[in-house]
C-alpha cells in the first residue's frame, strides 16, 4: 500500500537564513517534485516563506524518506537537523493544519490556501495525494467558514482599513489624502484602495502645509507617514476644515514616529485619530482574538484528519474485499450457468428475479465482513483481516 | 385568547431583551436566540391585535393603554427590518427592553385584552392614531440608531483596541440610517397631525396638553431634519437631538395621553 511522508522544514525549526537557502521558486519546486517522482512515487513540494516540505506517496517509506532529505540537504546541507519527518496520519493531520493556517506565523493568514492549492497542481500526484491535498484545502476553507479565525487585521496596513471601515463602511469613492510616503503608510494606503478607496493628494513635507490644509476639507482619510521632526498638522487646522466639512467625518492615521499628527486633533469632534500604537494594539488584539479561535479550528482540522486516515487504512483491505466481492459473483453466475436447464424454461421477468435475488443473497452475505474489514483497517489490524479472508476463501490461489 | 397571546409575546420580547445583553458579553448563540425571541415575539403579538380587532370594534386601540401596545408593535416591526441582521443586532439593547417596559404599561393599562369599544367613530381618527403612532415608532427606531452612534463612536475614540471584537455598523451607516428613518417618520406624523387638528377644528375642540406636547415634538424633528440638510448637522450632535426628540416622544406616549383620551 502507498504510505504517505513528509519532510521539510518551517520557521518553527529553521532561522530564515536557513529557510531561504532551501526556498524554491515555482519551477524548481515542480522540478523537484518531478525528480522525486521518478519510479512511480507521487510527490508535491510545498515551498512558501515560512516553509520548504516535500509530500511523498511510495511504498517503501525509508528510501522515500531518505531520498527527500537529500533532495533538500542538497540545497543547503545545514538545514538536515532543522527536518521534521512525518508519516501517514501525522503527516496527513500537519498538511490540515498547514493547510488552515494553524501553522502559520499569523494563526489564519489565508495566503497559505493559495499556496497548497499551487504545490497541488505543481506536483506529481496520484490517488493518494490527490485526496490528501483536496482534503486538506476542503478543511482550510472550512476552518474559514465555520471560525471568525481569518476575520480580523493581522497588519497595521490591514487594522488601518478594519478602522477606516468602523467609521464609514464601505470605503467605495473615498479619498486619502497621503502624507509621506514611508512603506508602512504605502501598505496602508495600498490597503484602503483595495477596498474602493482612492488616493486624492500625496503630500510630501511641510512645504506643502497651505496645500494640505486645503484638501482636509474634502477627504475622508488622511494617512501620515513623514520624516518631519516636529508636527505636520496641528489640531486648529483639523479644527478649521473640519468646518469646512459640515459634519463629514474625517479619519487621520499617523504611522510616523515621532509623530506627524497633533495628538488633540483626537479631541476635536467628528474626527477620529489613531497613531501606531493605536493600530499595533488592535493587530496585537485581533492576533490573540485569532489564537481563541484557533483552538476551534484544531478540532475541525483533527475530524477531517481522522476522516483521511479511516479512507487511507481502507486502503490496506480494498484489494481484498474487491477480490472477494469478484470470487463470489463469478461463483453466483457459474452457479446460475449450471442451472441454465431448469431456468431455461423460465420466461424474462421470472429469469430477473432469480438473478435479483441470488445477487441479493450474496451482497447480504458480505455486507458484514466488509463492513468489518473496513473497521479493522481503521483500527490497524485490516492486513491481517485481509490476509486471514485471502486464506480462507482460496483468493491467493485463484490469483495464482 | 387574548391572555394566551400576551403572555407569549411579553415573554418572549423579554427573552430578546436578555439574549441581547448575553450576546454583549458573548457574541455568537445569545444573539441568534434573542433575534428569534423577537420573530416569535412580534408574531404572537399579531396575533393579539388581530384577536383584539376581530373582538371589538374594528379598531381597538382608541385608549391610551391599547395605543401603547399598537405602539410597541409598530417599533418592533421596524426593528424587525433591521435588527434580524448580525451588526445590528445591538440595536436590540435599546429597543427590545423598552418595547417589554411599554408592553407591561400597556398591560397594566388595560390596553391589551378585548371588549374595549372603539371611541372612534370615523375613518379620520383612524388614520391620525395610526399615523401618528406609526411616525413615533419610526423616531424610537431612530433614536436607538443614534444611541448605537454615541456608543460606537465613544468606543472608537476611547479603545480602539478591541473596537473590531463587536461587529457594529459602521458610523456613517448607523447616521444615514437615522437620518433616513426620520425623513420617512416626519412626514407621517406631519399628515398625523393635520388630521388631528382638522377633527379639532370641526368639533370645536380645545388645544390640550398632549397636542401641545406633540407639537413640540413635531417641532423637534422637524428641526433634526432642517439642521440635518442646510445646517450640516450631521454624527454626534445629530444623534444627541434624535434622543432629545425621542424623550418627547416617550412624553407623549405616557405622560400625557389621559388628558387627550379623557
Amino acid at each position: 500500500m502507498m504510505r504517505l511522508v513528509l519532510v521539510g522544514t518551517s520557521h518553527h525549526h529553521a532561522p530564515v537564513e536557513l529557510r531561504e537557502q532551501v526556498a524554491l521558486g515555482r519551477d524548481e519546486a515542480q522540478a523537484i517534485a518531478a525528480r522525486l517522482a521518478e519510479g512511480g512515487r507521487e510527490v508535491a513540494c510545498l515551498s512558501t516563506c515560512n516553509r520548504t516540505e516535500l509530500y511523498v506517496a511510495a511504498g517503501d517509506v525509508e528510501q522515500a524518506e531518505r531520498e527527500a532529505v537529500e533532495a533538500l540537504a542538497s540545497l543547503e546541507p545545514d538545514v538536515e537537523p532543522a527536518l521534521y519527518r512525518l508519516h501517514d496520519r501525522a503527516a496527513a493531520l500537519h498538511l490540515f493544519r498547514v493547510a488552515a493556517g494553524l501553522d502559520s506565523l499569523v494563526p489564519g493568514e489565508g495566503e497559505i490556501l493559495g499556496q497548497v492549492r499551487l504545490a497541488h497542481e505543481l506536483g506529481t500526484t496520484g490517488v493518494l495525494l490527490d485526496r490528501v491535498f483536496r482534503q486538506a484545502l476542503h478543511s482550510g476553507r472550512k476552518v474559514r467558514a465555520q471560525t471568525a479565525i481569518g476575520a480580523s487585521p493581522s497588519s497595521v496596513s490591514a487594522a488601518a482599513a478594519a478602522l477606516a471601515e468602523q467609521v464609514f463602511g464601505s470605503l467605495d469613492g473615498r479619498s486619502i489624502l497621503l502624507l509621506g510616503a514611508g512603506k508602512v503608510s504605502e501598505q496602508a494606503a495600498r490597503s484602503l484602495r483595495s477596498r474602493g478607496a482612492e488616493i486624492s493628494l500625496v503630500a510630501n513635507s511641510k512645504t506643502e502645509r497651505e496645500r494640505i490644509e486645503e484638501r482636509l476639507g474634502d477627504v475622508d482619510v488622511v494617512i501620515a507617514s513623514t520624516n518631519a521632526s516636529g508636527l505636520v498638522l496641528e489640531a486648529a487646522a483639523v479644527a478649521d476644515a473640519l468646518r469646512r466639512r459640515k459634519g463629514r467625518l474625517l479619519l487621520l492615521i499617523d504611522l510616523a514616529v515621532p509623530r506627524d499628527l497633533d495628538p488633540a486633533i483626537g479631541e476635536l469632534d467628528d474626527c477620529y485619530l489613531y497613531d501606531i500604537d493605536d493600530l499595533e494594539q488592535i493587530v496585537s488584539e485581533t492576533l490573540s482574538g485569532r489564537r481563541r479561535e484557533a483552538e476551534r479550528a484544531e478540532s475541525i482540522v483533527s475530524v477531517e484528519a481522522e476522516k483521511f486516515h479511516e479512507w487511507h487504512a481502507s486502503l490496506d483491505v480494498v484489494p481484498a474485499i474487491a477480490s472477494l466481492r469478484a470470487r463470489a459473483e463469478e461463483i453466483r453466475e457459474a452457479e446460475l450457468q449450471k442451472a441454465e436447464s431448469l431456468l431455461g424454461r423460465l420466461d424474462e421477468s421470472q429469469r430477473r428475479a432469480v438473478e435479483a435475488v441470488t445477487a441479493q443473497i450474496v451482497n447480504k452475505l458480505l455486507h458484514l465482513p466488509t463492513v468489518r474489514m473496513k473497521q479493522a483497517a481503521v483500527a490497524a489490524d485490516g492486513v491481517l483481516y485481509a490476509e486471514t479472508v485471502r486464506h480462507l476463501f482460496g483468493l491467493d490461489e485463484d490469483e495464482r | 385568547m387574548a391572555e394566551l397571546l400576551f403572555w407569549p409575546a411579553l415573554l418572549l420580547y423579554g427573552e430578546a431583551a436578555v439574549g441581547y445583553f448575553g450576546d454583549v458579553r458573548r457574541p455568537g448563540g445569545a444573539g441568534r436566540a434573542a433575534t428569534w425571541g423577537v420573530r416569535l415575539g412580534w408574531l404572537a403579538q399579531t396575533a393579539l391585535l388581530a384577536v383584539q380587532a376581530a373582538r371589538d370594534d374594528g379598531f381597538p386601540w382608541g385608549t391610551w393603554a391599547s395605543s401603547l401596545s399598537l405602539f410597541v408593535w409598530l417599533v418592533v416591526s421596524a426593528y424587525l427590518i433591521w435588527g434580524c441582521r448580525r451588526p445590528y443586532r445591538l440595536l436590540g439593547l435599546v429597543v427590545m427592553p423598552l418595547a417589554v417596559a411599554l408592553l407591561v404599561i400597556a398591560r397594566a393599562g388595560g390596553g391589551t385584552g378585548t371588549g374595549n369599544a372603539s371611541h372612534y367613530s370615523n375613518v379620520f381618527l383612524v388614520i391620525h392614531v395610526g399615523l401618528v403612532l406609526a411616525a413615533f415608532a419610526g423616531f424610537t427606531l431612530a433614536a436607538a440608531l443614534s444611541a448605537l452612534y454615541i456608543w460606537q463612536e465613544r468606543r472608537l475614540k476611547t479603545s480602539p483596541a478591541t473596537i473590531l471584537r463587536r461587529q457594529v455598523p459602521a458610523l456613517a451607516t448607523l447616521d444615514a440610517l437615522a437620518f433616513r428613518t426620520v425623513a420617512w417618520s416626519v412626514p407621517l406624523l406631519t399628515l398625523g397631525v393635520a388630521v388631528g387638528l382638522v377633527r379639532l377644528v370641526a368639533d370645536d375642540d380645545r388645544l390640550d396638553a398632549l397636542i401641545a406636547a406633540t407639537a413640540v415634538t413635531w417641532l423637534v424633528w422637524f428641526s433634526y431634519l432642517g439642521l440635518r440638510l442646510l445646517g450640516g448637522w450631521a454624527g454626534r450632535r445629530a444623534a444627541y437631538l434624535a434622543l432629545a426628540g425621542f424623550v418627547l416622544v416617550i412624553v407623549v406616549r405616557l405622560a400625557l395621553p389621559a388628558t387627550h383620551f379623557a
